[in-house]
């Protein structure tokens, strides 16, 4: 009986402080407040905990908490599961989420630390010396040849692969337009050209506004085939062929038609209104050898001018998986692990599907070593990407670069309440509301992320600089530097890595 | 296999020279300068390498091979007879000297390939292919048996003690050669192995080596992508891999392969002319795994040449001097003038600037 439901959260209002401005009532996407009589009342059920009208409102009257009395104690039964339930037996539906996995499954991050120099070897100042993190992403040949020119220079006779170029091994994970809001796309995208890196269309296709961003853009490709056509392919630096998301593996992408207006809809050539259902699996895909077609129809159409990506879902096979991908001929694997978020999902398969990024990263590394093929493709890894530690642990145990998309999110406001698929997120990012996205200035957001960018390089300067190196290149799959606390020796193994004391 | 040990870092002396002429020298002057840099090294290693001294075998492959026991020593030269046409062998002569303790068993072998062995699978292997193989089989799978050096009219000397007591316990005195590069070593800890000391050996290729590489990690994992198995543990391991792979087996020229090896950075990448910036972006494209980086000066050489080669923003001292046809490189420059006081010219190593030296045009050896 959900309409018994006790409130998940309590939205207390001072009165002593409230000067009845109203101003909360405005800000909350969600409908919890009003005013009545005088003061203003929240419909505490309906609150997400957003922390929207707690930040702006001007006299600081407003607290948040969760509600403390809501269920009995008990360790199996979690007030998650009761709510789950009446929710399910009220409505008889798939429940939905936003947001990545937020269980208590072992965060292996936290498991892993990194080394450092002490006087045998010198740590290097990154404030002294110069400190290389540029990365390119794409397929490397084994090896070059050269011809020596009679002036004793040398000519490159091996004909290269595309190559992206990043100034910090950092891109931008998908998020479409459509999921987000414009303001949230352009902030993407100017932070991703200020800071030279990339940011990605997801499946929503790419508005015409940011056609000036192309240069820092992978263009998706996805089940749905939103928006992709011959222009839309050319138009970016990198076209990624999704496949799997780590928030919902062999889930498509639900788009819900509230969030379908105008611009959305043009954006993605469907009906304005329309729900937008991409399916699980890719029509044109049932194979490796499927696969295998698309990227080079792909790379037919853009000219092979661009590296071609393929985005899965860390799943339990994912190094066989990765090993036929990078076969099939594609330049990069983005790797999602099932921390990865979302927009939408339902929460019974983002919580229960998928394996940490850290193992599916390492598995996939060192098979395509094992194969001698690691040099054929460049390997992004997701899901949970929290800080540049983990960026570190991540660039150590074998990806070339990390794509980070709830940070990005928390950088441009986002207070991670997962209510994202509702569309009526306050921070005016994952809604399509006008009243809401008008409050995401493109260019503050974008600033913000620069900021977050530029913050993360320093400390990736700094990580490289105790470690005695002087290019990212040099962490990259060097397993040596890390070592794990409190794991298994199966898990020591899977990763890679020496116990610490060891 | 001698055991495995884990890593370990060292500091270090070293100490080559090399007459662009071939002239041959004996060992003397070479152990007078690395005597001189006695307080950089702590009596745990030692070593030489030396290019010219069989000239009466030199087409064959000499390896000069470490044992634990006899037993080693026998299993290993049953696998030797399968693999090659034994045309001599012998203990390598030592002289006793005080400080020497405990030496193992130590043999040379001077080595021919039938070419019948050069086929697997009816496909001809390259000829140095096989013996790389067979060197990774000793070291790696053979218990007690360690191959110091596996080149042609050259090989190493080396062993735990100090370099000059190892040099005299050797003989070197004895041996004439055109290149002797020479090592004393710091080693914080050690399982007092003579197999790790320095030079490491493949092939012709020799490397001394002071510091130590950071990025291991990852070269060692890059290797073993090409079939090199790094179970020794030592960073000089891998700058012999690395030279290996990048110059004999992909052909990349000596100066570009060093140029992977310790690359300019990026901002002077980006200053070149577009066909130079173009062949040196590929390079760490291509080669960022192979990148060395930490603090290292490294003195590698072969048949042909001998090359220094400092670290990115030179963390580890070299000095260079000349003098006529012969070329100089030390850790010290005082290590050079004690044997050349006289010399051409001198000069600190640049960071990652290559000095390679190679034979007059028309010398033969
Ligand atoms: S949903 Fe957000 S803005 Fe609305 S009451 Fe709750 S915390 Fe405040
Ligand atoms: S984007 Fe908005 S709705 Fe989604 S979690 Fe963040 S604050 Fe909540």
């Amino acid at each position: 009986m959900s309409m018994y439901l006790p409130a998940e959260f309590i939205v207390q209002v001072d009165y002593s402080r409230c000067r009845s401005c109203r101003r909360c009532v405005a800000e909350c996407g969600f409908g919890t407040l009003s005013y009545q009589n005088d003061r203003v009342i929240a419909d505490h059920k309906k609150c997400a905990a957003c922390q929207r009208c707690v930040s702006t409102c001007p006299e600081g009257a407003i607290t948040v908490i969760h509600n403390p009395l809501a269920y009995k104690k008990n360790y199996h039964w979690t007030p998650e599961h009761i709510k789950n339930l009446h929710k399910q037996a009220a409505t008889g539906g798939k429940l939905l989420t936003g947001g990545g996995n937020d269980k208590v499954y072992k965060s292996y991050f936290d498991h892993m630390v990194l080394d450092a120099c002490q006087v045998t070897n010198p740590s290097i100042d990154p404030l002294r010396e110069p400190m290389e993190l540029r990365t390119y992403l794409g397929s490397k040949p084994d090896s070059l040849s050269f011809t020596c020119l009679e002036n004793g220079e040398y000519k490159l006779e091996t004909e290269m692969s595309p190559q992206v170029r990043l100034e910090v091994p950092i891109v931008f994970a998908a998020m479409s337009f459509g999921a987000i809001s414009l303001n949230a796309h352009k902030a993407l995208a100017m932070a991703a050209k200020e800071c030279g890196i990339l940011y990605n269309t997801g499946e929503g296709g790419l508005h015409k506004e940011l056609y000036a961003y192309g240069d820092r853009t992978i263009v998706q490709v996805a089940s749905g085939r939103f928006g992709v056509n011959h222009e839309y392919l050319n138009q970016g630096a990198v076209v990624e062929i999704k496949c799997g998301q780590g928030a919902k593996p062999g889930i498509g992408g639900h788009l819900p038609g509230e969030k379908v207006n105008q611009e959305v809809s043009q954006t993605r050539m469907i009906p304005v209104g329309s729900d937008a259902i991409s399916p699980a699996p890719h029509h044109d895909i049932y194979s490796i050898e499927d696969l295998s077609q698309l990227i080079y129809a792909i790379k037919e159409a853009t000219n092979y001018e661009k590296p071609v990506c393929v985005k899965i879902a860390a799943v339990h096979n994912v190094a066989a998986i990765a090993s036929g991908i990078a076969r099939a001929g594609a330049d990069i694997i983005f790797l999602d692990g099932f921390r990865g978020g979302t927009g939408a999902a339902p929460t019974i398969i983002r919580d229960n599907l998928g394996i940490p990024i850290e193992l599916a990263l390492a598995a996939v590394d060192e098979r395509l070593r094992r194969e001698g093929i690691r040099n054929k493709v460049s390997i992004i890894a997701a899901g949970g990407i929290r800080s540049s530690g983990d960026m570190a642990k991540a660039i150590a145990l074998g990806a070339d670069a990390v794509a980070i998309g709830t940070a990005a999110l928390i950088a441009m406001g986002c207070r991670l309440c997962q209510k994202c698929y509702t569309g009526n997120c306050s921070w005016g990012i994952a809604t399509q509301r006008p009243e809401l996205t008008r409050r995401l200035n493109p260019e503050k957001a974008a600033e913000c992320l620069t900021n977050m960018i530029r913050g993360w390089s320093l400390e990736l300067k700094e990580i490289l600089g105790s470690l005695g190196v002087n290019a990212v290149e040099s962490l990259r799959g060097s397993r040596e530097r890390l070592r794990g606390v409190g794991l298994s020796d199966t898990e020591l193994d899977i990763l890679g890595i020496k116990p610490a004391g060891r | 296999m001698i055991g495995t040990f884990p890593r370990i870092p060292s500091g270090c002396a070293i100490s080559g020279m090399m007459s662009r002429r071939a002239r041959h020298m004996t060992g003397e002057a070479v152990i007078k300068s690395i005597a001189l840099m006695h307080d950089r090294s702590n009596g745990l290693g030692g070593g030489f390498a030396a290019y010219g001294i069989y000239p009466d075998f030199k087409d064959h492959y000499a390896f000069h091979i470490l044992y634990n026991s006899k037993q080693n020593r026998i299993d290993t030269e049953n696998y030797l007879k399968d693999k090659f046409v034994i045309d001599r062998c012998e203990p390598i002569p030592t002289r006793n000297v005080e400080a020497v303790t405990d030496p193992p068993i130590i043999w040379r072998y001077f080595l021919k390939i039938e070419e019948k062995n050069l086929y697997h699978n009816n496909q001809l292997i390259d000829e140095r292919d096989y013996v790389v193989n067979v060197v990774m089989h000793i070291n790696n799978k053979i218990d007690g048996a360690f191959v110091m050096s596996s080149g042609k009219n050259m090989g190493a000397f080396k062993g735990v003690g100090y370099p000059e007591d190892i040099g005299r316990f050797f003989c070197l005195d004895e041996y004439e050669a055109y290149i002797w590069t020479a090592h004393g070593r710091f080693p914080t800890n050690t399982p007092g192995w003579w197999g790790g000391a320095h030079p490491f050996c493949l092939l012709d290729w020799s490397v001394v080596h002071n510091g130590e590489i950071s990025s291991y990690g990852i070269n060692k994992r890059y290797l073993e992508m090409f079939g090199y198995k790094c179970e020794l543990q030592t960073d000089t391991e891998v700058v012999a891999y690395l030279v290996d792979l990048l110059h004999r087996k992909q052909g990349i020229p000596l100066d570009l392969t060093c140029k992977a090896l310790a690359s300019p950075f990026w901002k002077d990448i980006d200053k070149m002319k577009p066909e130079q910036r173009e062949v040196f972006t590929v390079l760490r494209q291509v080669y960022g795994s192979a990148l060395l980086n930490g603090p290292f000066s490294f003195i590698i050489a072969n048949s042909g040449a001998m090359i220094g080669l400092n670290d990115r923003i030179k963390l580890r001292p070299m000095t260079v001097g000349v003098k006529d046809d012969m070329v100089y490189m030390a850790s010290e420059e005082s290590a050079i003038r004690e044997i050349c006081p006289d010399l051409d010219e001198v000069w600190a190593a640049k960071a990652g600037e290559p000095i390679i030296v190679e034979l007059e045009e028309g010398v033969k050896v």
